[in-house]
């Protein structure tokens, strides 16, 4: 009997049916994408073909990518619109910071002082994300967006009355809402609206990528793990998920957490980026282009968001030459690309072309379904 | 009335008058079809009124304690009694049926059984203990899975990938094993995956397994449904309208599938069922709903034939103003009287028929 069902299931209407996601082949695309990227960027500074202007963007577009990644696991993987991953941002650059200039007498070797600001910034933003996370995770769709909202907006305004400084026997003070008394210009760490300043500039290309590697590393095989099972089939479908025993809340706040985490990574690396600092840089702009390029990239494409963050970081540099004109024509082309990825016609348009030059296609694997679907169809 | 039609007519029609020839009174009646809204139980059946309480349990789970045991059972939505009064015992190895007209408030008792709505009355007993106060969690962890009318998979997760979420509680690893994919996690994954395809190969699925759950055809999505919910291990497995939609050869392939399953995995099924061929053929005991009571219990031999389950079913006084149930049993005292049972038991049957032809 059982033989019988077998024959006919196996048999039956499989025509239609779609190939799931394939995890090794988004990992090899997405280590390739950064390999690849990684030698280029560094070759065109060693030969003198990218400029100056665009080095300099070269960590805060490896920030970014890596931002991309760790927000595309609440967007995409758990399903939950989050509008206030600039916070956390913001907690890990200025824990950074602090950190950073305390062990400055501590630790001569950079990239160890480095290493511990990145790990203990990503356990104050997880921190960060588990207290915000805890109250408001019971709330879905449009109105955790808001909440994470003026949740990033609270974190901006926290920091904005936050002061640290080092007196000359190289305590640590703090005081809130208030300057610290008796601290010339050098001692200061954090302050206030002005935010961290005198940062000695640790971050390199190689830094950034490394922890970008790290952030993707992360994201891939919590994808590819029990966790991440749960976490998909919550976002699938949240009743069915209860009915096989899994907690919802809880992972909801983990996908939430390592997210929070991650960008707290990203943050502290972006704050060692830069001399000054100040809090308004983490507002909800910030927030929003994070969003923009896990959206431009398809939700849930990880690697979509990659090349989406790199090339949206790029090119306000490149739209140099519109000078005035530099964001309007910046929109213009977001809403280009907007279209292209999301307008079906287009869409089909695009991959029929991709179909005639594509030299690896493989005809027995291509006929059952449409080309190029597994990626853009999460969204 | 013409021999030929005689033949189709179930048992106890030309008593109550529900016969092939008044399929189209029938087939329009209140009870049939149609959304489910759910009347308030309490003004439809007198409460004291009884129905055979007696305890069905199959002879082979006679010497065990009852997997579930409910008490009572009911609930109110607002001011209106969507179930009241409701009793089952259910063996170890049974296979229970739960039938009733929509919107009798069958879907209602196994959300009530798996904590999707609290009770508001009554005490539910699954496997020695009482359920008060478990969460949907909770009671998967202790042993009772279902699957939902309207499918609900994790449609865009693999089919593979379906059943490991549902391995989560056996796979032991954590977090960081997951983050970092240690020596732990492969030795993990490694074994879950063989168990997720140990399944696949009972429901003989296994060349399915990469497939996006979503773009499976229907009958295969129902399956993996059931799959799902048996990775889990229940004791207990909850199945509503498993062949809702399904071709004869695809509910007779089902049938014995759930056979199998309740053989193999020897475990406890209770089901809701519109389809009464696959009802009468698998389930030991049956329970009959309607407007949110149990109006029979028994072997499938005695639902068949009894009066109240072929009335609810099929319904009395078509179009007519709902009466109450001893008005109703007035009607058919009167019409026994006159004798007149055989064409018309109730209502203005000759109006209907007028327009049935």
């Amino acid at each position: 009997m059982a033989d019988r069902i077998l024959k006919s299931i196996n048999t039956r209407g499989l025509k239609n049916a779609v190939r799931g996601s394939e995890y090794k082949k988004e990992a090899l695309i997405s280590y390739g994408i950064l390999i690849g990227g990684y030698i280029l960027l560094q070759l065109g500074a060693m030969t003198g073909l990218i400029g100056r202007n665009l080095q300099g963007q070269f960590v805060p577009i490896c920030v970014y990518v890596s931002l991309a990644i760790s927000l595309n696991l609440v967007v995409g993987i758990s399903g939950e619109l989050s509008l206030g991953h600039a916070g956390f941002m913001a907690v890990g650059a200025f824990t950074g910071a602090v950190v950073v200039r305390v062990l400055e007498n501590g630790i001569g070797f950079a990239p160890l002082r480095l290493l511990i600001a990145l790990l203990i910034s990503a356990a104050v933003a997880a921190l960060a994300g588990l207290i915000i996370g805890l109250p408001i995770l019971g709330l879905r769709g449009d109105y955790l967006a808001i909440v994470t909202l003026a949740f990033g907006e609270i974190i901006k305004n926290f920091m904005n009355v936050i002061y640290f400084a080092l007196d000359e026997n190289g305590h640590l003070k703090f005081a809130f809402n208030h300057e610290i008394e008796g601290i010339d210009n050098s001692g200061r760490i954090l302050t206030g609206p002005i935010g961290a300043t005198g940062v000695t500039k640790i971050a390199t290309f190689t830094y950034a990528a490394i922890l970008t590697a790290f952030t993707l590393f992360v994201v891939l095989n919590i994808k590819n793990s029990k966790q991440g099972r749960a976490i998909m089939a919550i976002r699938d479908n949240r009743i069915a998920g209860e009915s096989i025993g899994l907690n919802v809340k809880k992972y909801k706040l983990m996908a939430f957490v390592v997210s929070a985490s991650l960008a707290g990574m990203a943050g502290c690396m972006f704050g060692q980026n830069f001399s000054t600092l100040a809090p308004v840089k983490f507002n909800f702009n910030t927030s929003v282009l994070i969003l923009v390029f896990v959206v431009l990239g398809g939700i849930g494409n990880i690697w979509g968001g990659m090349i989406a963050a790199a090339l949206l970081t790029i090119l306000p540099e490149a739209l140099r030459q519109f000078s005035d004109y530099r964001m309007l024509v910046y929109s213009i082309v977001l809403i280009a690309v907007m279209i292209a990825t999301y307008n079906p016609t287009i869409k089909s348009r695009i991959s029929t072309l991709w179909d005639k030059v594509n030299p690896f296609k493989n005809k027995d694997k291509d006929k059952g379904k449409k080309p190029k679907k597994t990626g853009k169809e999460a969204a | 009335m013409a021999d030929k039609d005689k033949r189709k007519d179930m048992p106890g029609a030309s008593e109550t008058g529900h016969t092939y020839e008044n399929r189209q009174e029938i087939y329009y009646n209140d009870n049939v079809g149609g959304r489910a809204v759910f009347v308030d139980a309490k003004e439809q059946y007198d409460p004291d009124e009884p129905y055979n309480e007696q305890v069905y349990l199959p002879e082979k789970d006679r010497d065990k304690e009852p997997i579930l045991q409910v008490n009572g059972l009911g609930i109110d939505f607002g001011g209106l009694t969507a179930v009241d009064n409701f009793n089952l015992t259910l063996g170890r190895t049974e296979i229970g049926g739960l039938i009733g007209p929509n919107g009798a408030g069958k879907t209602t008792i196994f959300n009530m059984l798996t904590k999707v709505y609290e009770p508001t009355r009554g005490e539910i007993i699954f496997n020695g203990k009482s359920t008060k106060g478990m969460s949907t969690v909770d009671i998967n962890k202790a042993g009772m899975a279902r699957t939902f009318q309207n499918i609900r998979l994790f449609d865009k997760l693999t089919v593979e990938e379906n059943i490991k979420v549902a391995l989560h509680h056996t796979t032991d690893y954590g977090l960081i094993d997951g983050m970092l994919h240690t020596p732990k996690y492969k030795h993990e994954e490694f074994r879950i995956r063989k168990e997720a395809m140990k399944y696949l190969k009972i429901f003989g699925m296994t060349k399915t397994a990469e497939y996006r759950a979503g773009s499976l055809p229907y009958g295969a999505q129902r399956r993996l449904e059931i799959m799902r919910a048996l990775a889990t291990k229940p004791k207990l497995l909850l199945l509503d309208e498993p062949a809702a939609g399904m071709n004869p050869s695809e509910t007779s392939e089902l049938m014995e599938t759930i056979r199998e399953i309740r053989d193999r995995f020897q475990i406890a099924i209770f089901l809701i069922e519109h389809d009464m061929n696959l009802v009468m053929n698998i389930c030991e005991g049956i329970v009959v709903l309607n407007y949110g009571r149990v109006i029979a219990k028994g072997w499938p031999e005695d639902i068949q034939s009894n009066p109240k389950v072929i009335e609810a079913y099929l319904g009395k006084d078509r179009g007519k103003e709902k009466k109450t149930k001893k008005a109703k049993e007035e009607d058919i005292e009167a019409a026994l009287a006159k004798g007149k049972l055989e064409s018309a038991p109730s209502g203005k049957p000759d109006e209907g028929r007028k327009e049935a032809q």
